[in-house]
């Protein structure tokens, strides 16, 4: 089995507040992985942990074979992310923000060219290339930082609640893309999400709750050994069941 | 050639920020302007300076005031490029820099060297309007500080950098200005000789003496003198490498306070 992001026994703690316990996770690689859970279920601290922002108290984090800790630069390139809030200069516009990130992953003028013209026609943002991120909706701006996070081709991308703070067409139409991008280009795709109907029945389901994982099966399944009919109830239930 | 690519698209997109700022470019150069037309005049009668190196005559006020000036600009522009870690922190846009593969110390000093080129932007910007309030060096004075400039600014950036690391919020840069900004810049050789303080305080000459922006505009003034002041260069040189050291370490998610902050 060949995997794209291997966690091991991972904990984290802001001071005496555990945030996440003893989480392990194994993603295949060229798989779409939902990771739902509540807010404050610890799926930002994941990712802040993931993505190197902040340091394990405890356990293994592996991108792609990098061990995170011995070869964290290279664990790093093969990351995209994009974080729950925007992190796009808004001064700059939708081109200078790509190549800025280009130039940030060591990216040479030529392939950072080819790649953000692939990436600009990929989300349609050919038309807004030279708009700066202040004069543009939200929708825009998070085709932006996907394409953001693409541009460098890395084997897993991360999505901190993606489409929080979007309108339901937007969200559909950008999740659907990325479940498109998932089957083409066959990256591994983590996307987090309080929203459950965010959820497809296809996708492998990861629940976080208090920092634990209560499940981590292919949705259809859990539905299935679960006996419920959809996500929301099973959702419920499990939550429900942790909490007593 | 992935460093240079970097190094490059950080310097690019803090010029292109700072380009989009025009109104920080203006609010640079009018601070130091007023300082030469409006309190130099007033000063000009009251303060007699005399012959102290590198000057090898008698001076006016005005003309001992500019490499001061020239601090405040790197002062400020050091505590601005902080100010915009901060707000870039609490905007999400540091995380960009933070997650790129590269090493964080190479990122940290490429914004470092990209702010100061900036500053540099601005002290000769106002070292062109000073010219013509008559306050003139040679050519070679104006190329012999460009790299004693350089050295300050990334001092002050530094220690800019390293605030960063521990502020919270925006809101608490009030503070830095009431507490570090302000007394760092009195408390200098910018706006008087050392040698008038000790007449009035010695305490806060010995202050003074002590305080690293007095060695750095000592540093920008002698250059445009075309000399070089030793000592000076020395502790600039030394202070900007401690307070990088700091900043770096501030910024280590393993040990620095970052940890407790990136996540939230």
């Amino acid at each position: 089995m060949s995997l794209a992001l291997q966690v091991t026994s991972l904990s984290y703690a802001y001071q005496k507040h555990k945030v996440l316990k003893d989480v392990s996770l194994q993603l295949e690689k060229g798989k779409f992985y939902g990771l739902l859970g509540p807010n404050g279920a610890g799926k930002s601290t994941l990712f802040s942990l993931l993505s190197q922002l902040l340091s394990a108290n405890d356990g293994d984090i592996s991108v792609n074979g990098y061990d995170i800790k011995s070869a964290p630069r290279k664990a790093l390139a093969s990351m995209g992310i994009v974080f729950q809030q925007s992190t796009l200069d808004t001064d700059l516009t939708v081109r200078q923000n790509l190549q800025y990130h280009a130039s940030l992953h060591g990216l040479s003028s030529k392939v950072a060219e080819q790649n953000i013209a692939r990436e600009l026609v990929r989300f349609s943002l050919e038309q807004k290339q030279h708009e700066k991120i202040r004069n543009l909706n939200g929708g825009h701006r998070r085709r932006v930082e996907i394409a953001r996070a693409l541009l460098h081709d890395p084997a897993i991308l991360l999505l901190d609640e993606a489409s929080v703070g979007l309108d339901m067409p937007t969200r559909d139409s950008i999740n659907e893309h990325i479940r498109y991008l998932c089957k083409e280009r066959r990256i591994t795709v983590l996307s987090s999400t309080h929203l459950v109907d965010e959820i497809q029945t296809d996708d492998h389901l990861i629940l976080l709750h208090n920092g634990k994982i209560l499940l981590d099966a292919p949705c259809a399944s859990a539905l299935l050994t679960h006996q419920f009919n959809d996500v929301k109830t099973l959702y419920r239930q499990l939550i429900a069941g942790d909490a007593q | 050639m992935k460093y240079w690519m970097a190094f490059c698209g950080i310097v690019t997109r803090e010029l292109r920020r700072f380009w989009h700022q025009k109104a920080r470019l203006v609010s640079a150069l009018v601070r130091p302007l007023l300082w030469l037309v409006v309190f130099a005049a007033g000063f000009r009668a009251a303060l007699g300076i005399a012959i102290i190196p590198p000057y090898s005559t008698y001076i006016t006020y005005d003309v001992y005031i500019v490499p001061g000036l020239a601090g405040i600009i790197l002062l400020f522009n050091g505590m601005q490029s902080s100010l915009s870690m901060v707000y870039d922190r609490e905007m999400g846009s540091m995380k960009v820099l933070l997650t790129s593969p590269l090493p964080r110390p190479f990122l940290l000093v490429s914004k470092l060297v990209a702010g100061a080129l900036i500053s540099l932007l601005q002290v000769y910007a106002f070292f062109a309007l000073a010219w013509f309030f008559d306050i003139q060096m040679s050519l070679l004075g104006y190329l012999f500080a460009a790299p004693m400039l350089f050295v300050t600014a990334i001092m002050v950036g530094a220690l800019g950098l390293l605030l960063s690391s521990f502020i919270r919020q925006l809101e608490n840069f009030a503070g830095v200005m009431n507490f570090v900004v302000f007394p760092m810049f009195f408390l200098s050789s910018a706006l008087y000789p050392l040698w008038k303080l000790k007449e009035s305080n010695t305490i806060l000459y010995y202050i003074a003496q002590y305080n690293p922006f007095t060695h750095g505009v000592e540093l920008i003034r002698f250059a445009l003198y075309e000399q070089v002041n030793v000592m000076a260069f020395v502790i600039t040189l030394l202070t900007a490498v401690v307070f990088c050291g700091a900043a770096i370490y501030g910024y280590d998610p393993k040990r620095g306070m970052h940890n407790r902050k990136a996540g939230r």
